[in-house]
Parts: C-alpha cells; structure tokens; sequence
C-alpha cells in the first residue's frame, strides 16, 4: 500500500527538521516548533517564523533500549536520549557512536545525520539526525 | 595539462567511523598466520553510516574550516564507488544535508580509489571558470570486501572533504598544478548486479598502482621542473602501506616525506578517501609555505597528480575541527561477528 | 450532568484467535443488552483504536449495528488514543442527555492478538507525534523510559519502589476471571524480567491481547424502568496537553490528568477524599505514581511509598485498580477504559466478588493516551 511514513512525499516534508533541524520559532514566546504548523503550540500565536535548531546541546536522560519497535529490530540494542539543545528547545532522539558507560547527564552532544532507516533494499533510506558526544 | 590559475583549498575535513576490526582478528577467522599483515587493522563503517553520511560529516568540517556559510557553496561532487543507491545522486543528498544553494551543480563520481580526486579535478576547473565561488570534492566510500579474499584486510571506510575557492591570503593551501593520467587497465573491476569486485593478482601491481602513480607524478614534476628536493611531502593512494613506500624507494624519495601521509596502516583503504585522508593529515601538520604533491590512484585505471603550495591561512583554520589524529583516538575494536554485522554480509 | 449505566459487560483479555474483531464486538455488545434487559438501543459507539490499521477495517460501529441486527441506528467509531473508552462514554451521555438517543451502547474492542512486540511498541508509539519521535526512532516506550529517569532523579524514588506498581497490579488481577494475567507476581520477578528500556523492565509494560467490554447508556426514564444493576455517571473531565512530554514545561506534571481530574469531581460536585477506589491507566509501572500524584490523590513523589506500604491495596485506604488495572487485567488499548468503567460498575453495585471493595459508593476512573498527551477521568457513584 502507498502512503506511510516512509513514502517518497513523507520522507521528502520530513528533510529540514530531519536533516537540519529547521522549523518554525513562535515570535511571540520564542517556542520552537519541529514540524510546519499554523498556531504556536505554547501562545497560540500566528506568527511562526521559519529558523534553526543550534547543532550542539546537553544530554538530560538517556535510556539503553533494548525492546525495539518495527522497523528498528536490527540495529537494537540502541540508546535513546533527551537532549536539551543549546537555545533552551528538549529534543528528543537516537544517540550514536557512544557507549552508556561513557554518557552521563550533562554531556555535550552534537546532532549528526545518520542513517535512521532502511525500508528493505529496495526502497528509501530515512536520513536523520542522531546525537553524538562532541569529538 | 596547464597550471592551475586560481584555486585554493579553503578548507578540508575528514572522518571515519570509530569502529576497527585488527587484522590480526581477519587472520584468527580465517586461519591464516597474523604474521604478514598489509595493514594493522581497518575502519569500518558503523549500522547507521554510510558513504553519504561519512561525507557529510567530512564536508562539515571542512566548511567549519573554511569559515564560509553553506549556502555560499554551489558544487558538490561525491567520488565513490559505494553509492547508497546506484540510481540517486548522493550529492544532492549531502547538498540538502548540509543546506547548501539550491543552485548547486551535483554528480556523484565513479573512479575506484580516484573517485574523490576526480571530484578535485571538477571542482578545481569550475572555480577556476569562475562558475562557481565555493565547491566541495569529497572522497568517500564503505568499501566491501569480498569475506575470505585478500582485499578483506583492507576494504575500510572512511571520507574526506575538500572545500576549493579562489586564491586568498587566508586559504589553506594553493593548488597550483593537476595532472591526470588515465588508460583501460582491467586491474579490479565490479560488474553492475555483483555485490563485491573481482581483482586481478599480481597484475593489480606494475601495470596498474605503480605505473599510472609513477605516470601521473612523474609528468607533473617533469612539466614544472620539480625535483624531489622541491616537495615537502609526498601522499600516495595507499591500497596498503608497502605499495606507496615502494614509488618512494623506486623514485628515490626520502622516506620521511612519505610518512607522514601515511593513513592506511591505521584506517586500512579508505578507497576515494585515501589519498585526500592522507593529504588531510599532512595538512593537520605542514607549514606555510611548505609543497605537497598528492598522486591518487584508482584502479580501471588511473591517476590524479597535484602539487599544492600551504598557505598563511592553515594555521588559524587547521584547528577549527577535528584533526585526523584526534578522529584516530576515538577507537573502539569490534571482532569478526560484529563486523559481519556492522557491513551487513549475513544474507541468505 | 447525570447519565445512568446499566449492562456492564467484560470479556476475558486473552488471545481470541478464533474471533475477529466483528465478533468481539457483537458478543460484548449481545451480553450487555441481554444483561440490561434491552433488545434495542437508538445508538451504537465503538472505542477501538487499531482497527483501520490492523484489521483494515475501518466503519467499525456500523459494522457493529449490522451484526447486532440494528437498523437504522445512529452508529459511530471513537478514538481518542487510551481515552477511547472515556470518549466514547461521553458521546453516548451526550446523546442520551440531549434527547438523541433513549439508550446507547457502548463497546469497547481491540484485536491486537497476533501483533509481535516490535509492532506493538510501534502501535503504542502512533499516539505520539510520529513524524518527529517516530520518525528520529525514539518510541512512547523509550520516552516512558526517559519519565521514569527524571522521576527517580527528581523525587530520589527507588527503582524497586516505582516496579511495585506491577505486584500491586497482579495482586488484584489474581482473583478476577477475566484478567489477561490472574496471578500474582513477585517483586524479584519484576526486577528479573529483562529491560525493554531501561529501567523499565519487561513485566512493567502491558503484552499486547485481544478484549472487548460494553455498558449501555440509558436515559433516567429507561433505567428506572429497567430491573438490571445500574449506576451513575455524575462528572466526566477531558484535558489535552502537549503531545510530547519533554515540550511542557515540566514532562512530570501531567498537566492533562489534573484538569480532566478537577473537571470530573468538579461536575460531580465530590472532593477527592469522597474517591472510595480508583481505576488508572498504568500503560507503564512509572504513569502509575505519575498519575495519582496528578489526580492529588498522593503527594508528588510520594506514591511508590504509599503503595508499599498498603495504602492502595484491596484493603488500603484507597483502592487502586481494583481489578489489575492495565498491567494485570489487560491492555486491549481501545477498550481499556471501558474495562475500568465496567469493573467500577461491578464494585459500585456490589458485584465485584472477591475484589470487592467495602463500601464503596464513589470511584474514580482515569484514562490517558500517549504520555499525558489527553486525559479523560470520570466520576461514577452508586444509586441509592
């Protein structure tokens, strides 16, 4: 069936926040929106205006996920985490190239782009940011 | 081939994954004795890396260098011969990746281990054209090698990104001549529907490396009336580390300029990274003033050959980003398995 | 605002691989008119969340109608992520109080038996915003995960304490038939159990399982007619919140729960301290201290204590999931809340057997979907 989230149309409206961390800053409170949308989600403000996440920030929590969901089985175990990005905005999202034991709250992590999926070999690749601690 | 008018690096990155599989581990599955090693172990790409991701990654600090914003940039050429898809062009990929203009002119390359130098070529000649203000070559490549063939011990991955502008007082380094050198040479070749290449045996040798890298190197130095006294460093294609230490001995260069360029006893062959990996690090320590020639190799076959002169610009630019020594500590050993794993080889 | 319940009806949560969700649905439905002595109502709802995706079946309550043999019924799907149940509550009240409908049927049906656990994480993850966390590969499972991390670092709360949700879980779920899983579990087994992501461990999430309940609403006229056991729906709280937990300003507050709570009390002009026994929606172990200390039914960070020590056992001072709530009864996702209404029916009219809790006059049923992202609660009471 077509459609999904990981149809040709998704995967291409998905590119600036997924790749570059772009999205919409309320210019009334300042509340940064990942995803295109009308209204300010904090304010209800109309006027959203197009910017972009700062690429470093700090780890809050991390977790070892060890029960994946689908489409994620081969590439588990993975560690998820909150990161609070140096503007102020939460995000969460995969870690990379790091081990639990060397990750502590308070880390600084950049947002690097990976390889998130891989829809079988014959469909997209879903390109996406993950975080790393900074080299 | 004439002089470079004007080009410039302006700034240059690399990376690679911190996942390394020794050799001596190759040897131990296989059975083989670990006493013969071409290199000491390799890089490998980790689940969610690719030769798209590695080159973002290379370009990134390689714009960090140069100082410039990306959408200054308006080339990106991508040399692999591990394309994520065989039909989409990586670069528009990385162009988006990176947020580069939209008026960008974008191919991906295909010269096994020149790939990325080639990239080079373009974006120098574009420059120097003044089509473009800023454009990026970048080398980059998850190469796969065959499991049990010789070539497993030193299939690596790895990218390097090259950001090439006009001349500056700032630049990194001047280009000031390229040459190419190109025949059929049937040395290592991948048919289209095949998962890994096949390669000739000894033939891979003197007909193939040593001719087209003594070829290139030697038109170059010839044309310009440089001797070996005249460069400062020397930076090979490196398929393993005997190879380019051989055109030294062959050409008498001072092994001590050949050296320091010297990547794939560490990475293993980054194919359309490797010799650009071994120019980045020579950058990480030449001086202003100082010459480089780089000659790259790709098999099919042939070879680029450029003399670069080092700029004021590098000592300020050189530690905006990660150098290759401190990407070289961030290590950690995987064993077999894993790497089967890691490059996906487990199919039925 | 008053509305009366009647024909609580629950199937045992289970894997019914020899029904499909038509089935389900109808055989609830079937026993609920039979147990409130109807043969007909004026509207059919459905609380069913994954049917479209799942069965492929959308029109779910239509559906329903034709296998009930009703015709020309007013018949209407409701899915609001785990407040389904709650929803479509409300939009039976809201028929039946406007005059639309004399008596409406509500069932709640989920068909999720041959689901993998991957794909269930996956399911559970569409209530949250999935072109961000979904699509960066961070599950409701990892975010639960990520709740449970700032939870015991903010109100320095032991892992054990917060996992004895699940004992408590288990301890009622052991004597009531139509629980998923009717035993007991002991805290070291909890603890055993692998991470899913840690430190949640396996036995503190809910396993993916078939389930349908139904009750009818009926009009004060109808019921008071009617010789079946009924009960009162005297408030009904809604409130949604941000959708992912880390954009409020505080990811523990649980914003959504606390007004839905206030709401409902507030129509039913109760306290919180009129509250006999409470059904909540423990999705993980850690919504359930996160939930209480919401609803002001303990103080924040206060819960695991307070559970340990008995305080919201069968016999405690404050009954929580008197039947095992999502953990032990079950989590057919859509029809949860029903579950809970119905379970508090049996306890409002003093069928509750042996989870029976004394005297109890006043409950509280709360449903959440995705962490907090909307609550529903309701207040329902014995008729006198």
């Amino acid at each position: 069936m077509t459609g999904g989230l990981l149809s040709p149309p998704s995967v291409w409206r998905l590119k600036p926040f997924v790749y570059r961390l772009e999205g919409l800053r309320c210019d009334s409170c300042g509340h940064f929106h990942p995803l295109n949308r009308f209204v300010c989600r904090k304010c209800g403000s109309k006027k959203l205006v197009r910017d972009r996440l700062p690429e470093r920030g700090r780890l809050v929590h991390f977790t070892v996920v060890t029960q994946a969901q689908h489409g994620f089985e081969h590439v588990t175990p993975f560690i998820a985490g909150l990161v609070q990005m140096d503007d102020g905005t939460y995000l969460v999202g995969q870690m990379t190239d790091c081990d639990p034991e060397n990750l502590t709250p308070g880390t600084v992590v950049e947002a690097v782009v990976r390889r998130l999926r891989a829809d079988g070999d014959s469909r997209l690749i879903a390109y996406g940011i993950k975080f790393r601690p900074v080299i | 081939m004439p002089t470079v008018r004007d080009a410039a690096i302006q700034g240059y990155g690399c990376y690679f994954p911190r996942y390394r599989l020794r050799g001596e581990e190759l040897a131990r599955f296989w059975g083989k004795g670990g006493s013969e090693l071409p290199v000491k172990e390799k890089a490998v790409a980790g689940l969610d890396e690719d030769t798209v991701t590695m080159a973002v990654e290379a370009a990134r600090y390689a714009i960090r260098r140069a100082g410039v914003d990306p959408s200054a940039i308006s080339a990106v050429h991508v040399g692999t011969e591990s394309k994520p898809y065989a039909v989409k062009p990586s670069g528009t990929l990385v162009a988006e990746m990176l947020g580069l203009s939209r008026n960008t002119t974008s191919a991906d390359f295909e010269f096994a281990c020149k790939a990325g130098t080639e990239a080079l070529q373009m974006v120098t000649a574009l420059v120097e054209a003044g089509r473009i203000e800023y454009g990026l070559a970048i080398g980059a490549d998850t190469a796969q090698g065959r499991p049990g063939d010789a070539l497993e011990y030193t299939a690596a991955s790895g990218a390097a990104a090259i950001l090439v502008g006009r001349n500056s007082p700032n630049a990194v380094a001047k280009i000031e001549y390229a040459v190419s050198f190109v025949t059929d040479t049937p040395d290592f070749w991948r048919r289209s529907y095949e998962r890994y290449p096949m390669h000739a045996s000894r033939f891979t040798g003197e007909p193939a490396y040593f001719h087209h890298t003594i070829s290139a190197l030697k038109t170059l130095m010839q044309e310009n009336g440089y001797r070996a006294e005249d460069i400062d460093y020397f930076v090979f294609h490196q398929p393993n580390v005997k190879f380019p230490l051989t055109v030294a001995k062959v050409l008498n260069i001072p092994l001590s300029k050949v050296t320091p360029g010297i990547v794939s006893d560490v990475l293993g062959n980054t194919y359309a990274a490797c010799s650009m990996l071994g120019l980045a690090k020579v950058l990480d320590e030449a001086r202003p003033g100082q010459r480089i020639l780089m000659t790259s190799y790709g098999s099919g076959a042939g070879s680029d050959s450029f003399v670069i002169t080092v700029c004021d610009g590098i000592e300020e630019k050189r530690n905006r980003a990660p150098t290759f020594t401190t990407l070289l500590n961030r290590r950690r050993e995987i064993d077999y398995s894993t790497y089967l794993r890691y490059r996906d080889k487990i199919r039925v | 605002m008053r509305a009366f319940l009647l024909g609580g009806v629950l199937t045992k949560v289970d894997e019914h691989w020899d029904k499909t969700l038509p089935n389900l649905m109808a055989e609830a439905g079937l026993k609920s008119l039979e147990a409130a002595g109807l043969s007909t109502v004026d509207a059919v709802y459905t609380a069913n969340v994954y049917g479209e995706v799942l069965q492929e079946q959308a029109n779910l309550a239509s559906i329903l109608a034709e296998e009930l043999g009703l015709k020309g019924v007013m018949a209407s799907r409701v899915e609001a992520g785990g407040v389904s149940g709650l929803s479509a509550i409300q939009s039976a009240v809201a028929a039946v109080n406007a005059g639309l409908a004399k008596a409406a049927l509500v069932v709640g049906a989920e068909k999720l038996s041959d689901v993998t656990t991957e794909e269930m994480t996956s399911l559970a993850t569409m209530e949250e915003r999935v072109e961000y966390v979904g699509m960066l590969g961070v599950s409701q499972l990892a975010e639960a995960a990520l709740l449970y991390k700032e939870y015991m670092k903010r109100h320095m709360v032991k892992q054990e304490d917060v996992a004895y949700f699940t004992v408590l879980s288990h301890e009622h779920a052991s004597t009531a038939a139509h629980a998923q899983y009717p035993f007991k579990v002991s805290l070291e087994s909890v603890l055993k159990s692998p991470y899913v992501a840690e430190p949640l461990h396996r036995l503190e999430t809910t396993a993916p399982a078939d389930g349908a309940a139904a009750l009818i609403v009926a009009s004060e006229e109808l019921a008071r007619r009617l010789d079946a056991p009924k009960c009162l729906l005297t408030g009904l709280g809604f409130a949604n919140d941000l959708i992912t937990p880390f954009d409020r300003e505080d990811p523990l507050e649980m914003r959504s729960i606390t007004y839905a709570g206030l709401r409902a009390l507030e129509m039913a002009g109760r306290k919180r301290t009129d509250v006999d026994f409470a059904e909540i929606h423990d999705t993980y172990s850690i919504m359930a201290p996160l939930t209480l200390e919401a609803l002001g039914l303990a103080e924040r960070g206060t819960a695991c204590i307070l559970a340990r020590k008995g305080y919201f056992s069968l016999s405690g001072e404050l009954p929580v999931n008197t039947f095992g709530g999502l953990k032990g009864r079950g989590n057919p996702v859509g029809a949860s809340s029903i579950y809970a209404v119905v379970e508090s029916m049996l306890q409002l009219t003093k069928n509750a057997g042996k989870n029976q809790v004394d005297g109890a006059e006043v409950g509280l049923v709360q449903s959440m979907a995705g962490l907090g992202a909307f609550a529903g609660v309701a207040v329902l009471e014995a008729v006198r």
